[in-house]
């Protein structure tokens, strides 16, 4: 969190370093280009000067390049090897930079086919493949930077009103017919050019002609959980209605793209949408606030299409203040408060904001901590931050704080928590197994694991720190936790019993206990029979529950002679070893001094003479062998019984 | 052979020697007596034999006389709270016989076997302390229904009342002249000395499932102070400390189910389950205890009160219990709580629907497991000494009350053999040949107690020690 001491109200910020540039001014032209996230300061047509600025602090250059008319487009591509310079409608001229942002300033040009046709703009597809927009349709192109020319690879026509391309999927949509609510999207991918299915996007009925066409601003493309979609903002749904709404389309692989979700604005007027992290964010510049949708989120149905609201009440941006240098001589820096919602913001996807004329890039971000005061519902809090990036604090505190007295959530929506955060952890643990099996480390988008060791210790923790929590409570949700897990099929780790034993047993629950052990809820294990033997002063069934426990484990046997022979049950440790056949194996020595220390000489003699059968059994001696350590117990025998009473070797 | 004269109760009295310890006033040490119309002369007679008893052993050794035996006759002793006595007595059944063309009388001493009666006496005051019938005129025509007014502990009641011991008498009376009637001597055995609980076998998700559904059901209604789960007539789960358990289980499952279930089978009850009328959805829940019919305000039904030694001693509590299906949830809500109508709409409304899916879920489970086949060539009785769990094949049900599947003097030696075995704390194995040429194994170990009687024609010693009977059990 931010020290701010109002940062507990917003939830949507600019981020703390702006990309800051020269602002538009009549010599200065300011581009964006949103594939490779660079700000592009064009004075007097290049001639002056050419300065780029990316995302990290050593991606800016600057250059020179000849002033032949205004600059309508410029971009790099993807590998900042050969810029693409747009100043006619007629052609885009190219310039060749090496790995240190040399240039020799030699333009190379391609014009667009056909006479009539004008270039609407251009986007870099490969790095060395490129794409003409024409009102003709679309112009492919390899750009060859050693022969400073290009071959055309193929030309779709189709008439245009306007595209969108976004970078990341490789998706250019072209808009076309009368209302331009025709979209067809391409794919580029490898050199290759795949024309998926059309769709049209439903206008808003009117009754009066001519109607409104489909907008180039009201259409972006945005990544969403993975999926994309077409997003579309319509001012006036249906007729009467001010409330604009923000329609998704879901481009599929197969078949037209469909409509999914409707987000309801519930505002009309001036809007802009950033996607940050998955989330909708839509500004909106007459109030000055922003909202936030989730797709992810369960909104209402009619069975085809999710209608989704606000996920938090409209809020403003943070403010946001800039340093300047002060013209005052007594300060060397002065703070402007930029204005937001200015009518100077450009909004980029996904998450870009430009003032040009204060000459500042933001990427908006979003902070999680505000949004828990402002979600009251748990479930829906943790849902929504459970896919979100960087979450995992967040939603430990929002565990461990429905658990505190006062603030205290009911069973039942811990319950459905525990659920969901235990199936994430469960597909996590699915897709952990099968990439081990076939080694094929395809990684997964790193989503927000809640493990057991991580509710131990930064929620369940909460009962050590809080004595106001009554123990009821507490055993109800542990128990509710173990139900989730053993649900999700998966293992309990033992440290989670050790807790709940620990809060049983000050609170003499003994029986509780004693019927989780009967009923297996807590799982066999040598640390837990360790316990439970612990417990034998305050309740004594606990010895016998442990050795149950340590039998049932089959792999405890050392364990079950150690406690029978510390209780000096020496008859039933004796048994114990015939009933599971390892009689020739154990130490004789360990059972003759608990024999001896019982000071019961018939028992000691019984012990004894059990070894000593053993040891004709094995060697045809009843003698002990020297490495068994066993004369003093030999000596205490003879001084009990004397010498006679040894057995001696048969001679047959 | 002649006629038999079976075991029968001869008389029970409960008395304390400090409230007549002039002469002429011992009438007045005489707190219930069994039955009523004996004369006073021989009450007091008695109770003088049995007070002369009890000071004569005591001489002799530290721990209090538990039994005299005559040969008509045995007197069992109890001492459950300080001063105060309770004894029973029960005859000797008896062999008519002719010797010589004599008529004569063969006594069977051996066949009562004091533990058993022991264990009954024991659990005639555990009972009591628990639970009386009610003093509503009504029920008093269900002769069944015998608990439902609940005491405490004598000492309890006489702190309450000022020492007033009329009212101790009232209640001692009020009890036990209908509990006695219901008291089948002649058909106790070992598991009345085990007096255990039959839990059910659950896997390891539902049983959480119950679990959970408790615990979300006590956090919604804290009020309720222990809650316990049961299933037909086994317990799943308890709140109730072990020995608390132990009673109501005995009060559940030979008292409170049966009778409501010979009411529903008599279709007294008016509720139809299916309540379609409401807006809420159909379940199958309704009060055992409690109102009988939940669209019905007027009447709060028969709520019974309970002492338990849970967490205090004596803490009266109402005993509410909830049933869907097959599954009954006991609810112990301490009486300082006053019972509204509101509060039992407000827990059927919650129980109903959950209680009627966890039930069925339940009831699948149970239906695959109970495929029990033909007649076994063993039957078995397990008692677990740390849980209280039981288990028998010997009897046809777990409540005893249809019969048994071994010769009778076959299951009074199991409670010999329960009995020489206890003597030791070392763990033990016994096995006996009956004349009826059953085998009978007995073992104690780790805390449990297993009889195995075995019916096999010309087995001998060896292979019956050689068979593995290892059944497991919790």
């Amino acid at each position: 969190m931010t020290s701010s001491e109002d940062s507990g109200s917003f939830f949507i910020e600019l981020c703390k370093n702006p990309i800051r540039f020269d602002p538009v001014d009549k010599n200065t032209n300011v581009f964006y280009d949103d594939a490779n996230k660079q700000v592009f300061t064009v004075r007097s047509g290049g001639a002056v000067g050419v300065v780029v600025k990316g995302p990290k602090e050593n991606d800016s250059s600057t250059f020179r390049i000849e002033s032949r008319g205004d600059v309508m487009s410029i971009k790099f591509s993807p590998d900042r090897k050969i810029l693409g310079i747009q100043r006619s409608p007629k052609s885009v001229e190219f310039i060749n930079f090496g790995d240190d942002m040399s240039t020799d300033q030699l333009e190379y040009s391609q014009a667009c086919k056909g006479k009539s046709t004008i270039i609407s703009g251009f986007v870099w597809t490969s790095p060395t493949e490129i794409v003409f927009i024409t009102d003709h349709g679309i112009e492919f192109y390899q750009v060859i930077a050693e022969k400073k020319s290009l071959r055309s690879l193929k030309t779709i026509s189709l008439s245009v009103c306007w595209f969108v391309w976004q970078a990341e999927s490789g998706i250019l949509l072209l808009a076309s017919g009368s209302l331009s609510n025709s979209l067809n999207p391409f794919q580029f991918r490898g050199g290759i050019v795949t024309k998926l299915a059309k769709f049209e996007v439903d206008l808003p009925a009117s009754t009066k002609p001519p109607r409104q066409s489909l907008q180039e601003r009201d259409v972006s493309m945005a990544l969403l959980y993975g999926q994309l979609y077409v997003v579309v903002l319509r001012h006036q749904p249906r007729p009467g209605t001010a409330a604009a709404e923000i329609v998704l389309y879901q481009i599929m692989r197969e078949g037209p793209a469909r409509k999914t979700n409707i987000l309801r604005l519930e505002m009309s007027g001036r809007f802009a949408i950033n996607i940050v992290s998955n989330l909708v964010l839509v500004h909106h510049q007459t109030s000055r606030t922003s909202v936030v949708f989730d797709i992810h989120l369960d909104g209402e149905s009619d069975g085809y299409v999710h209608y989704h609201y606000p996920v938090v009440s409209p809020l403003p941006i943070k403010p946001f203040k800039l340093l300047l240098p002060s013209l005052s001589p007594q300060a060397d820096k002065m703070e402007y408060n930029c204005e937001l919602y200015s009518a100077n913001w450009v909004v980029f996807q996904p998450n870009v904001i430009i003032d040009a004329k204060l000459g500042c890039l933001w990427y908006v971000e979003l902070k999680l901590d505000p949004l828990v005061t402002m979600i009251p519902d748990k479930y829906r809090l943790v849902k929504l931050l459970l896919v979100r990036d960087d979450s995992k604090r967040v939603i430990l505190s929002v565990c461990r704080n429905m658990l505190l007295p006062g603030q205290q959530a009911n069973l039942v929506s811990i319950a459905k928590i525990f659920d969901m955060l235990n199936k994430v952890y469960q597909q996590y643990l699915e897709s952990e197994c099968q990439n081990l099996a076939t080694d094929s480390g395809v990684p997964q988008r790193s989503r927000v694991i809640i493990d057991q060791s991580d509710m131990y210790t930064h929620v369940f923790s909460v009962f050590e720190d809080n004595k106001d929590i009554k123990y009821k409570f507490m055993v109800a949700v542990i128990i509710e936790y173990i139900r989730s897990l053993n649900q999700c099929a998966i293992p309990v780790q033992h440290y989670l019993y050790e807790l709940i034993i620990n809060i049983l047993v000050p609170n003499n629950c003994f029986y509780q206990l004693h019927q989780f052990l009967q009923y297996h809820v807590l799982t066999d294990s040598k640390p837990l029979a360790c316990l439970m033997l612990s417990l034998e002063s305050v309740y004594a069934p606990a010895h016998q529950l442990a050795l149950d426990m340590l039998k049932r484990l089959s792999t405890a046997n050392e364990e079950i002679i150690e406690v029978l022979l510390s209780k000096q049950q020496l008859l039933p440790a004796i048994r114990f070893i015939r009933s599971v056949g390892i009689v020739d194996t154990v130490s004789s020595r360990k059972f003759l001094e608990a024999a001896m220390n019982t000071e019961d000489p018939r028992l000691f003699y019984t012990v004894f003479k059990f070894f000593e059968q053993r040891n004709v059994r094995l060697r045809q001696n009843p003698k002990f062998q020297p490495g068994e350590h066993c004369e003093v117990y030999v000596k205490h025998f003879e001084s009990l019984f004397g010498t006679d009473a040894l057995a001696h070797i048969q001679v047959s | 052979m002649g006629t038999k004269g079976a075991t029968r109760l001869v008389s029970f009295f409960v008395f304390n020697s400090n409230y007549g310890p002039r002469e002429g006033e011992e009438h007045k040490k005489i707190l219930f007596y069994y039955p009523k119309e004996e004369d006073l002369d021989n009450k007091i007679k008695n109770i003088g034999l049995c007070e002369a008893i009890v000071k004569f052993a005591e001489t002799f050794s530290d721990k209090p006389c538990q039994s005299m035996h005559t040969q008509k006759m045995r007197h069992l002793f109890l001492e459950p709270e300080k001063d105060f006595w309770a004894v029973m007595t029960v005859s000797i059944p008896f062999i008519e016989k002719q010797k010589e063309g004599q008529p004569y009388t063969e006594y069977q001493e051996e066949d009562v076997q004091d533990p058993v009666y022991e264990a009954l006496l024991r659990q005639a005051y555990r009972m009591f302390q628990v639970c009386t019938s009610p003093v509503y005129e009504a029920i008093l025509r269900q002769a069944y229904r015998l608990f439902q007014l609940f005491n405490g502990t004598f000492c309890h009641i006489l702190a309450k009342t000022n020492n007033n011991v009329d009212v101790l008498k009232q209640r001692l009376d009020h009890f036990y002249s209908r509990y006695l009637q219901t008291l089948r001597v002649h058909q106790s055995d070992i598991i009345d000395i085990f007096s255990g609980i039959h839990f059910m076998p659950l896997d390891k998700n539902t049983y959480l499932r119950v679990q959970c559904f408790i615990n979300l059901l006590e956090a919604r209604f804290p009020y309720i102070k222990y809650t316990a789960f049961m299933y037909n007539d086994q317990l799943v789960w308890s709140g109730l400390e072990q020995d608390d358990m132990r009673i109501m289980y005995k009060y559940l499952t030979t008292s409170l189910f049966p009778s409501y279930q010979e009411q529903e089978l008599q279709g007294t009850s008016s509720v139809s389950p299916a309540r379609t009328t409401t807006a809420q959805a159909i379940h199958y829940g309704k009060f055992v205890t409690g109102p009988p019919d939940i669209n019905d305000e007027n009447t709060l039904g028969k709520i019974p009160r309970v002492f338990i030694n849970s967490e205090v001693e004596n803490e009266e509590c109402f005993l509410l219990v909830y049933r869907a299906h097959n599954a009954s949830v006991c609810m112990l809500i301490n009486v300082a709580n006053t019972m509204t109508f509101d509060l039992c709409r407000k827990l059927d409304g919650f129980l109903g629907p959950q209680l009627t899916q966890l039930a069925s879920d339940i009831g699948e489970q149970y239906s695959k497991r109970v495929t029990t086949s033909g007649d076994p060539p063993y039957r078995y009785i397990y008692f677990n000494h740390m849980n209280l769990a039981q288990k028998t094949t010997v009897h046809t049900d777990n409540k005893k009350s249809s019969g048994i599947h071994i010769p009778p003097d076959t299951l009074r030696l199991l409670t010999d053999i329960s009995a020489d075995m206890s003597k030791s704390s070392e763990d033990g194995e016994t096995i006996v040949k009956t004349f009826s040429d059953n085998w009978v194994v007995g073992k104690k170990s780790d805390q449990r107690e297993f009889y195995v009687v075995i019916n096999q024609k010309n087995a001998n010693l060896i292979e019956i020690n050689g068979n593995n009977y290892n059944i497991r059990m919790n």
